[in-house]
């Protein structure tokens, strides 16, 4: 028997597949309080102190619903295109796990608060792919278990475990997509642009925290391959534990190559969960399942059906603030941009920043230029996000206005803004300190530039012979001597001056 | 004057006029509890000293010159052992909740602690308030006063053998098939089902959440009338709980009490009647409608043709619902653990736990539910069966739109023996038969005793029913029915129970 590849050349893949994703995100609502009690909403804290009698599930507790938790899945759904259910019922998922206190976890089964949506994700290269929205429903997140012990700090091995409530009830909405087919090479890609366009709309939205590091934004990517020219969808997994935008995209392409490798290999997939491993970019089986879950799912009886009027939809549908692909063209057509020139702003993430450094005095195409290229490249060096850095709009707007002044270069500039990067305080303050401003005093540049005259007698006899463009030399010289402190087109304009 | 033979109503105005002390009547019956418990087993915890601190509290409030915190503040009631208590036992007569200290107090509980009203302790039910004889509780079944070698019906046997013993003149049950009206009519007293939300389920342990309903126990319709005010009304940590009004429930009783029934329409259901049913029960109920129609009813027979699906589209509902809330019990965050030797998973622990802490019966319902709900067969069993209580609905609407309200038998037989139907479920289900549908439907339903079968001597029950939110219809109907009964026999049925 020959060895089997773990995994085929992507471009091979393609080759003989196609495939098919679908992709399932958990979103933990910011509500105040918890989605069935009045327990804080909050992540973290000592383990068990957000807790009562009913995220417990203490005997005898009842579930109230938070309005609050509702109304965010109903502008959620309006923002994602979906219709919005007249009428529909929290079901109970019946199944025992240890960090869920009632052994099911209240949730919607076939009555969704929001259904059949989409939305429109724009890819790096400006083309919009638009993903169908199968249904958004609510339901409440479980706590957590440590499993203490053990090297894998999974449940199997460990020595003990602890559970900690806190997130227990905590408000969750699931969006689950239609299956993403015909994306071929690219579908990797959409993964990742669906989950950042989904992330960019909670944030415009306010609903969610949507921090994946902390679990306030979660992804299950289903993945399957169908041979090329078939239609009938191959068999699915389920890859879990996917915490970041990147880890998205890495996931679904390796259990494409996975997949792939296995089925040219005459094998077949099984259908199961995977879990996705950071480190090397893998993904790895779970837990076989004996038995394939059967949740009993039936509505649940402690609740009664959410039934949101048409008017207080219509109200809802009010108060969306302006979506992240409407705000793209508003700004493009504002700024006069190019599909290029849009694409890199929102994909630095910069079109907030770059907006408060106009509104705080600069123009946009410096505005734009300082945070899509310089600043961006130096979030990459510090490996952080671009609104991380410790640098303020209004600071940017400051230096911007020195260089119009002349007051900087843009080589000083830059200097500058490395100041307040180290956080040496305001642009005026680095400047002060390290004593960065333009040398502007003729008669300090004219002894630099006469002394530099004095050293290249020759460049003097080119330059009065016509040879402009020798003053370079001259130039870089006063630069040097002045250590870039000086206004280079003033130098220039000395030195030819005093060579006439 | 015997103390514990008094009515709730005489105990209240003779505490509230300082004839009496709280604290003297709440000891007589502690007295009587520690003199004749011990052939009854009606308590499963007696907590004197908060009795007697509740009981302390209205006298110095009545010494003080202030007004009774309630009609019934003083007068000491029996807790059915499902209600939680903060701080004291719970065990909803099950082995996994013994040692369990609610942290927290029910609404109803919390409702009678405001009102005044001293709890002398937990009454023994069926574990988990599953059976219709008591017979299931973990600690040992409790026997009838009338004859302690019969049951008192279940699952609050415990309250209505309490009140029968006079070990409290007030009691609480909890109905999900007929849990008061049955054990009342057994033991010759006084049991209210009221309309569905019309008492908090919030620290009812559940059973069945769309069927369960607290509701008073006493031993005549007045004293029934007053815990029901007390305990009624709306709870907003119980979203099933009913945002209106209380229906005048004492008003209505004393209303009753003048003997008056003329323009009132009472419905025979005929369907309760025939094979199954003892003559004496069936003899009984034809001199109770007799009275009725004496007092200047007009009686007429209905026919509600779906209630004889009623008992199996119940034992679909009950279990289904059970299956679910009983999945709490796994021994992870309280109640009894077995089997954590270190070695064993946590599933392995839950499981043992499990076997360990349930009886048969609570055993049989989980497993009936958890096949009703199992995918594949939720259409055929928990899906008809919802069916099923749609219909008796519009049995009940159709009813109700002929007549005021409806009456029957609560039981087609009188107390039977114990250990006599332990070992046929079948037979111990048709207890119920009588009682099932107005839980099914939601409605308000109680029995009142009707006298003693001539055939075996023992108490029967008449019920009447009345639809959602017109509990005091049945009120006023069970007082001038009582009246007139009593009147005629010479005094209250309790009167002729043998000493125990
Ligand atoms: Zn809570």
């Amino acid at each position: 028997m020959t060895a089997i590849a773990e995994t085929l050349d992507f471009d091979e893949v393609l080759e003989h597949f196609d495939p098919v994703l679908g992709l399932e995100v958990h979103v933990e609502l910011n509500t105040n309080t918890k989605m069935f009690c009045g327990c804080a909403n909050v992540f973290g804290g000592e383990p068990n102190t957000h807790v009562c009698p009913t995220c417990l599930g203490l005997p005898g507790a009842l579930p109230v619903m938070n309005g609050k938790g509702v109304e965010s899945a109903i502008r959620m759904g309006l923002a994602l295109n979906c219709e919005i259910a007249p009428w529909c019922r929290f079901a109970r998922k019946n199944y025992f796990y240890p960090d869920m206190p009632k052994n099911f976890q209240t949730s919607q089964y076939d009555e969704p608060i929001a259904f059949d949506g989409h939305l429109d994700v724009v890819l790096d290269d400006g083309e919009v792919v638009r993903v169908g929205i199968e249904r958004a429903h609510m339901e409440e997140d479980t706590g957590k278990s440590l499993h203490v012990g053990g090297a894998t700090g999974r449940i199997h091995g460990a020595e003990h475990s602890l559970l900690d409530y806190n997130r227990a009830g905590v408000p969750l909405i699931e969006i689950v997509t239609k299956p993403i087919e015909g994306m071929g090479h690219r579908a990797p890609e959409v993964a990742r642009a669906y989950v950042t366009a989904l992330r960019e709309l909670m944030l415009a939205l306010g609903v969610s925290d949507v921090r994946m590091d902390q679990g306030s934004m979660r992804c299950d990517a289903n993945v399957s391959l169908m041979p090329k020219g078939t239609t009938e969808f191959g068999t699915r997994t389920e890859t879990k534990n996917v915490n970041s935008l990147r880890s998205v995209e890495r996931a679904v392409r390796y259990e494409m190559t996975r997949q792939a490798a296995v089925l040219r290999a005459g094998g077949s997939i099984t259908q199961e969960t995977r879990h996705f491993q950071e480190a090397d970019g893998t993904t790895s089986p779970g837990r076989p399942k004996e038995t394939s879950e059967d949740y009993r799912y039936f509505p649940e009886p402690d609740l009664v059906p959410i039934a949101p009027s048409r008017e207080w939809v219509e109200e809802l549908r009010g108060t969306l603030p302006e979506l992240p692909w409407e705000r793209r063209k508003r700004v493009q057509q504002e700024w006069g941009l190019t599909d290029e020139e849009t694409r890199d702003l929102f994909n630095t993430g910069a079109a907030d920043l770059v907006a408060m450094t106009v509104d705080a005095g600069a123009p946009v195409a410096e505005a734009r230029s300082w945070w899509v290229q310089y600043l961006t490249q130096q979030a990459n060096t510090r490996e952080t996000e671009l609104p991380e850095l410790p640098i303020t709009p209004a600071q940017v707007a400051r230096v911007i206005a020195l260089i119009g002044e002349g007051t900087l270069t843009h080589k000083l500039a830059r200097e500058v803004v490395q100041g307040v990067l180290a956080g040496e305080g305001d642009p005026d303050q680095v400047i002060a300190d390290r004593g960065l401003e333009v040398v502007s005093d003729d008669s300090a540049l004219l002894a630099a530039v006469d002394e530099a005259l004095a050293t290249q007698p020759d460049v003097v006899e080119k330059i009065r012979g016509g040879k402009v463009q020798a003053a370079g030399a001259i130039v870089g010289a006063v630069m040097k001597a002045t250590k870039g402190q000086a206004d280079a087109k003033r130098v220039r304009e000395l030195v030819l001056e005093r060579c006439q | 004057m015997n103390v514990i033979k008094q009515t709730a109503a005489e105990l209240a105005a003779r505490i509230h006029s300082g004839e009496l002390s709280s604290v003297d009547v709440t000891q007589a019956h502690l007295d009587r509890i520690t003199k004749v418990d011990d052939q009854l087993n009606a308590f499963r915890h007696v907590d004197a000293e908060g009795a007697l601190a509740a009981a302390a509290k209205v006298d110095a409030d009545i010494a003080a010159g202030n007004p009774p915190a309630s009609p019934l503040a003083g007068v000491p009631l029996g807790l059915k052992d499902v209600l939680t208590t903060k701080g004291v036992p719970t065990t909803c007569g099950s082995k996994t909740l013994e040692g369990w200290l609610p942290p927290y107090d029910a609404t109803v509980t919390r409702k009678l602690r405001e009102a005044g009203v001293p709890i002398l302790g937990k009454t023994n039910m069926d574990e988990f308030a599953m059976g219709s004889s008591t017979e299931n509780s973990a600690y040992g079944p409790t026997r009838n006063p009338w004859d302690t070698s019969r049951i008192p019906g279940g699952s609050g046997g415990g309250s209505s053998a309490a009140l029968a013993a006079f070990e409290a003149p007030l009691a609480i049950g909890t109905d999900t098939g007929g849990s008061i009206r049955q054990p009342g009519a057994v033991t010759g007293t006084v049991g209210v089902k009221p309309t569905y939300g019309g008492v908090s389920r919030y620290g009812l342990v559940a059973f069945s959440s769309s069927l369960d309903q607290a509701g008073p126990c006493a031993r005549t319709v007045l004293d029934a009338a007053l815990l029901h005010e007390v305990i009624a009304g709306h709870d907003p940590m119980d979203s099933t709980s009913i945002n209106s009004p209380v229906p005048n429930v004492v008003e209505a009783a004393r209303q009753g009490a003048s003997g008056d029934l003329t323009g009132v329409k009472v419905g025979v259901v005929t369907e309760f009647s025939g094979e199954g049913y003892q003559q004496g029960v069936l003899d009984s109920f034809q001199a109770a409608v007799e009275q009725l129609r004496a007092l200047g009813a007009e009686v007429v027979e209905i026919s509600c043709p779906n209630f004889a699906y009623a008992l199996p589209a119940y034992y679909l509902i009950a279990p289904s619902e059970c299956s679910s809330n009983l999945a709490r019990f796994d021994a992870m965050r309280y109640g009894l653990r077995v089997g954590d030797d270190g070695d064993r998973s946590a599933e392995e622990v839950m499981s043992a736990s499990r076997e360990a802490g349930f009886g048969p019966e609570v055993k049989r319902r989980i497993m009936i539910g958890t096949y009703a709900l199992s995918s594949g067969y939720y259409d055929a069993y928990y899906g008809s069966a919802q069916q099923v209580r749609t219909l008796i609905t519009r049995d009940f609407a159709a009813a109700y739109s002929q007549v005021d309200v409806l009456v029957s038998p609560t039981t087609p037989t009188t107390a039977f023996r114990i250990g006599e139907r332990v070992d046929d479920p079948m037979a111990m289900y048709l207890a119920d038969l009588c009682t099932i549908p107005a839980n099914l439907a939601g409605n308000a339903a109680m029995s009142v005793p009707s006298g003693l079968a001539a055939d075996d001597g023992l108490p029967v029950g008449l019920q009447i029913m009345a639809p959602a939110l017109a509990d005091d219809r049945m009120y006023r109907v069970a007082a001038a029915y009582e009246t007139a009964r009593d009147a005629a026999a010479g005094g209250a049925l309790i009167n002729q129970i043998p000493e125990l």
